[in-house]
Formats: C-alpha cells, sequence, structure tokens
C-alpha cells in the first residue's frame, strides 16, 4: 500500500499512543492498518463525529471480532477518558494464556514511525503488567487452580516454572511474564494457522469415488490411439483419505493448557482436507466412554467407537497424562466417584492403541516433566511428543 | 465526495456497517464480512450495488474452489470437442476462456460490486493467493498472455462464515466488519422492512418468542434473523393471531432445524405446561 506520505509523516501523538495502547493490549494492529486508519482521517471521513471515528477506527484496525472486546474497552479509555479497562484479572489470565510478544516491528515498520521509541514501548508494556499484577494479587486464579493441580503441589506453576523457592518469593505471574519475553517466538509460532499448517500434511491422496475429473494425459493417450477421434477419459479427482480421530483430556489439570489445546482444536476442526474428523472428549484418562461435549454430557462407549472407526483412522491424544497411578493402573481408579470402571484406564488405552494402526499422544507439557510414572507408562503404549510445532511435526510422521 | 452507502428501504445497516462500507469505497479495499448465519452477509452486496445503482458479479466459494476460477476458466474440454466437430476456430483461444465473476467485475466499464461469498470454505491458502488481484485488480490469462487492468476498481465485499481462520497478510488488506446478532429494537425494524402489512402486536410477540428460543442454553443452532422473518411470514400465512403464541410456538419447524433442538424445546414446553 502506498499511503500518502504526508499521511504517514503526520499522525497525531495523541493518536500515534492509540496505536501502541491497542497493541499492548493484545489487538495486533499492523503498520499497515494503522496507515490506512490514517489515511481516512486525512481524508475527512470521519468528520466531526466521534461516533463515525470510532467506526472507522474499528473497521481499519480490527480483523476479529474477537478483538472487539478489547478494543471497545482501549478506546472508551483512551478517548472518553473513561476508566482503565474493566475486568483486569481476565486480561491478565489472557496474558497468561497466549504471552503477549513485546511488540516488535520490522525496520520498514521503524521506518516510518520514526517516533516511535521501542524501549518506551517496552516500559509502557511492562507498566501495566504490574498494574495487573497488583489488580490480581491473592484472586489469581491460576494460583488458585495451582493449589489444587498437581503442579500447585510440587510448588510449580503449570507451565513448570518454579513458583517460590528458588525464585526468591516473586509471583509466578512475574514470573510467567519473564517467560514470556524469552521465549515468545514459539508461542507466537503456535497459532491456528500454523497448526493448521502442520496438520494438512497429514493427508493420503488418492484418487477414489465419483470419476468427475478429465484425465488429461488419459484423454490425449485413448485420442491418439483412436486415431485423433476424440475420446474423452475421466477419474475421480486426487482427495484425502485420512479419517481421523482426536480425544481431548479435559481434566482439571488441563486447565492451564486449554487455549493451547482449543487452538489445536479450532485448527483440525478447520481442517477439510480430512475425509473425516471426529472428536471427543475425556477427563484425565480413557475409560468405558468418551464424550461429545467438553462438559460430558453426550457419552459415546468406547467399545462402539472401536465398533464404529475403521483401524486406519488415525488416532491423536491429546492431553497431559498426568494423573494419580491409580486412576490409570487401578479398577475403579476413575477419578468421578459415580465412574465404576470395571477395566482399568491403562487397559483401555491398550485396547485403542491395538485397534488403531497408527496413534500418537500430543503432551502440552514439556518433555523434562516427563519422568511422572503414568506419563511415562502412557508413552510406552502410545508414541508421545510435546505439543509444540516441533512435537506436532514429528507426530505427524508418525502418523502418515 | 465518496458515493456514501447508508442502507436501503429493505436494507438496515448499523452506524458502523454503513461507516465500514464506506471506508471500503474510499480507500478501494476489500470488504470483509463476518457474522452469524442469517445476519444478512450476502444481502449487503445486494443492497450496496443496489443503493449505489451499480452492477453486481457474484463468486460463490465452494471447498474446491481455486482462486484463478474467480477469475477466468479455461474449457479445454469443449476446445476437444470441437476440434472433433470442427464447427468452431479452435485455433481462437478465447472463446474458450470464461471470466469468473471477479474477473467479470474487472472489466466491467463501469465501477462495480463484486461479491466473494463464503471465502472460508475453500482451501486455507485460498485467500494468499487472491492478495496480488485484489491489490492490483489486474490479471493475466495465462493461455493467451492477455492482460487485464480494470479500469474502475470495483468494491469487492467478501463473506465468511468463520469456519476457518483467514491468513493474516489477507486480513491486513481489508476492511472488517462483524455483523452482530441484532439487538431488539433494530430486529423490530429490520422485520417491519421485510412485513410492513403485518400487525405490530403479532411481530412484538414474535420478537419476543424468537429471543426466548434464542436464549435457551441447550440449543445447537440457534435460529437466525432469516428464519425469524420466514416463520413471521408463515404465522401470516396461517392467520395466525399474536395470542396464538403466548402459549405455544406453531410452525416450529421453520425456526428449529436440528433434532436435539426440537427435543429441547419440547422438554421446555412440557415444564411450561405448553400444549
Amino acid at each position: 500500500m502506498t499511503a500518502p506520505a504526508a499521511a504517514a509523516a503526520r499522525p497525531e501523538p495523541l493518536f500515534l499512543d492509540f496505536f501502541y495502547l491497542l497493541r499492548v493490549n493484545g489487538v495486533p494492529v499492523s503498520t499497515r492498518e494503522w496507515l490506512m486508519f490514517v489515511e481516512c482521517l486525512a481524508m475527512g471521513l470521519a468528520a466531526a463525529d466521534l461516533h463515525r471515528f470510532y467506526a472507522l477506527a474499528r473497521a481499519t484496525l480490527v480483523k476479529s471480532e474477537r478483538h472487539y472486546d478489547i478494543f471497545d474497552r482501549v478506546f472508551a479509555h483512551f478517548f472518553a477518558g473513561a476508566e482503565a479497562p474493566a475486568g483486569l484479572a481476565d486480561a491478565v489470565e489472557r496474558w497468561l494464556e497466549q504471552p503477549l510478544p513485546v511488540p516488535q516491528l520490522s525496520p520498514e515498520e521503524l521506518a516510518l514511525l520514526e517516533r516511535h521509541d521501542p524501549e518506551e514501548l517496552r516500559r509502557m508494556f511492562e507498566e501495566r503488567l504490574k498494574e495487573q499484577d497488583e489488580r490480581h494479587d491473592g484472586g489469581n486464579k491460576w494460583i488458585g487452580t495451582g493449589g489444587t493441580s498437581p503442579f500447585g503441589h510440587s510448588g510449580q506453576n503449570p507451565q513448570g516454572i518454579r513458583v517460590g523457592g528458588s525464585g526468591g518469593g516473586r509471583s509466578a505471574i512475574q514470573i510467567a511474564s519473564q517467560r514470556r519475553f524469552r521465549e515468545y517466538r514459539s508461542d507466537l509460532t503456535l497459532d491456528v494457522r500454523q497448526l493448521s499448517v502442520a496438520l494438512r500434511r497429514l493427508r493420503r491422496l488418492g484418487r477414489d469415488g465419483r470419476a468427475t475429473e478429465v484425465d488429461i494425459d488419459g484423454t490425449i493417450d485413448a485420442t491418439a490411439k483412436n486415431a485423433g477421434d476424440l475420446d474423452v477419459r475421466l477419474h475421480p479427482p486426487r482427495e484425502n483419505r485420512l479419517k481421523v480421530l482426536l480425544l481431548m483430556d479435559v481434566g482439571g489439570s488441563m486447565d492451564p493448557f486449554a487455549d493451547l489445546c482449543s487452538r489445536l482444536f479450532s485448527a483440525a476442526h478447520g481442517a477439510t482436507h480430512f475425509r473425516e474428523f471426529h472428536a471427543f472428549y475425556f477427563h484425565n484418562c480413557v475409560y468405558e466412554a468418551v464424550w461429545r461435549d467438553a462438559r460430558m454430557t453426550d457419552a459415546m462407549t468406547t467399545r462402539e467407537l472401536l465398533r464404529w472407526l475403521q483401524p486406519e483412522t488415525r488416532l491423536i491424544f491429546v492431553g497431559d497424562a498426568f494423573m494419580a497411578p491409580y486412576e490409570l493402573f487401578a479398577q475403579y481408579g476413575a477419578i468421578d466417584y459415580w465412574h465404576h470402571n470395571e477395566q482399568a484406564g491403562i487397559g483401555w488405552l491398550q485396547k485403542l492403541a491395538q485397534h488403531f494402526r497408527k496413534a500418537a499422544w500430543l503432551n502440552p507439557m514439556p518433555e523434562q516433566y516427563w519422568h511422572h510414572s503414568t506419563i511415562s507408562a502412557i508413552g510406552d503404549i502410545i508414541p508421545m511428543f510435546e505439543l509444540t510445532l516441533d512435537g506436532l511435526d514429528r507426530a505427524i510422521e508418525e502418523l502418515q | 465526495m465518496f458515493a456514501q452507502f447508508t442502507g436501503t428501504d429493505r436494507y438496515i445497516a448499523s452506524l458502523e456497517l454503513q461507516e465500514a462500507v464506506n471506508v471500503a469505497l474510499a480507500l478501494q479495499r476489500p470488504l470483509l464480512i463476518k457474522g452469524e448465519p442469517g445476519t444478512g452477509k450476502t444481502l449487503l452486496a445486494e443492497a450496496v450495488a443496489e443503493a449505489l445503482g451499480r452492477p453486481m458479479f457474484t463468486w460463490h466459494v465452494k471447498s474446491t474452489s481455486k482462486a484463478q476460477e474467480g477469475l477466468y476458466v479455461y474449457d479445454a474440454v469443449q476446445r476437444l470437442h470441437d476440434s472433433r466437430f470442427g464447427d468452431k476456430d479452435v485455433g481462437d483461444i478465447r472463446q474458450y476462456i470464461r471470466f469468473g465473476g471477479l474477473g467479470q467485475a474487472f472489466l466491467h466499464p463501469a465501477p462495480a460490486v463484486v461479491l466473494i461469498d463464503e471465502v472460508d470454505k475453500a482451501d486455507l491458502e485460498f485467500p494468499n493467493d487472491l492478495l496480488h488481484e485484489l491489490d492490483q485488480m489486474s490479471f493475466e490469462v495465462i493461455e493467451t498472455g492477455d492482460q487485464h487492468k480494470a479500469q474502475h476498481r470495483p468494491l469487492v465485499i467478501i463473506t465468511s462464515n468463520n469456519e476457518k481462520e483467514l491468513p493474516d497478510a489477507f486480513l491486513r488488506r481489508c476492511i472488517f466488519h462483524f455483523i452482530a446478532f441484532p439487538e431488539r429494537d433494530l430486529m423490530g425494524r429490520i422485520v417491519r422492512v421485510h412485513h410492513p402489512q403485518v400487525r405490530q402486536t403479532l411481530i412484538d410477540e414474535a420478537i419476543a418468542r424468537f429471543y426466548w428460543l434464542r436464549g435457551l442454553p441447550e440449543l445447537r443452532k440457534k435460529p437466525s434473523t432469516s428464519e425469524l422473518i420466514d416463520w413471521i411470514a408463515a404465522l401470516v400465512r396461517g392467520g395466525l393471531d399474536p395470542e396464538d403464541l403466548t402459549d405455544r410456538v406453531p410452525f416450529l419447524g421453520s425456526l428449529l432445524k436440528k433434532e436435539q433442538d426440537l427435543e429441547a424445546f419440547d422438554r421446555h414446553r412440557k415444564r411450561k405446561g405448553w400444549t
């Protein structure tokens, strides 16, 4: 896009702060979009009407309804001098679930926005973080679940980073936020799109079904043999024949990874290239039933599942495989009191692994914590991979 | 001054939506429209074309669509076929080139509106394959080497049902608007333009019943605006009165389409003691 040079040089400092504030709050506004917005203002499209100005800013700067809410709060805060964005608690939670990269501009972007000082941006960012930290103390859901989650017991935060102890009494949020600065690149790469791209490699092409596509080579061949008289040949289009079954753990210890898992789910669900895609949920371990919904109200027995899906269906587990040993190894060991499993969880996992020719287990927990008994026992039955881009790549190789 | 879109007699657009259309017109950028099914995404393009007095071209995207098909298709089979009977000059390849919706809009001698409907149905890379054409509004027919460049940049309206994430590079080039589900007030106005003759009391009752249904938490597929409009048409044709809606929902099938939803409704019906 070539915005008028004058427009690029003219942005009011006031509005530039708005741009940074949007980015800092997680609306991924690019410079290109910002210049589009400025161009609109330069054309006088907003007139002097705040409502139109709002509509204009939103149409040019926000590209997903997921960000409308943040945009609204930032807008209200910035332009109407209203209260600071409400629900700071959720904001921090969201930050932790999906660490924000420090806004980093390319050299071209920097050149365009010469007045912009990355250090200042970082300071703003950290100030905001501190502010959220203060508001958040005491009621943090993460710390809350940390107390009940296995990680909490062992004094680690869900990402496996020590809280207290060697951390010198710093809060989990501060440590988690430091982690974001350090590792944001790998977090950044694990978005829905990148997951989709990885999943797209999971295919087995073959010509199947009705012949609807002209076979050009075949037609030319047949026509030549027919002494030049046209002989049209058809063949079925090349399609992916792969069927995929996704089994996802929605147990309590998976809560910290809920966002990551939902990204994987939407990537897999959105992948139209599978012939069949089925997703089911379980709690900690698969027993005699799995559920069609995450609230676990709509069940299908595991036996029925095995009868229904053919062995060439690819099985992908998503779970931390982390549970009390009796939940995996003991009869009647299931975590829900009403659930009397006649067969130990591990038996069901073996059944599944035997039925489906190819299976992989994606574990959102980093590999260094996999020495726990249930994790290694499950890893012995079903090849286990980290739920990272690299891990997913290796899992897909396994499933091919 | 730029052409301004403010909705039409038959299409009520919120101020934000109007502004999004006008920004797209002013900047000559594609307008991406998302929203629940049945909120009038596709109708918007027709309304804009009507309001601006422009012709409209449509390209319905399917799961097998390729980006190039929107521009043109080369019909090799027809050409082979003609070569057999020799009733056309098969040496003239141009007569086997058919232009798609987007291609036609580019070639149109006056500004047009082009609707790329349900872009998310196609392959993940599909929108990326269109970036160049949407930026430059020009394309080449490879078979003939002809370059076509739009004399008048058409307004491109793209709809998405959110079945897939769209690539960032694509999103950055678009103006975006999400059609939120209408509030009751707006819904009242929308229904009114579709049913100008119907009694207000019946419309009020129907809308109240409709929002109650949408509020049932168990529903898999919530009824949409277009279904409400069809339902009211059915009520009118059935000669029903507002009182008929107090303890039952006639023609339920035009609002709920899934068996599970009908069962969920049944449970509520029994609890309320309706007939």
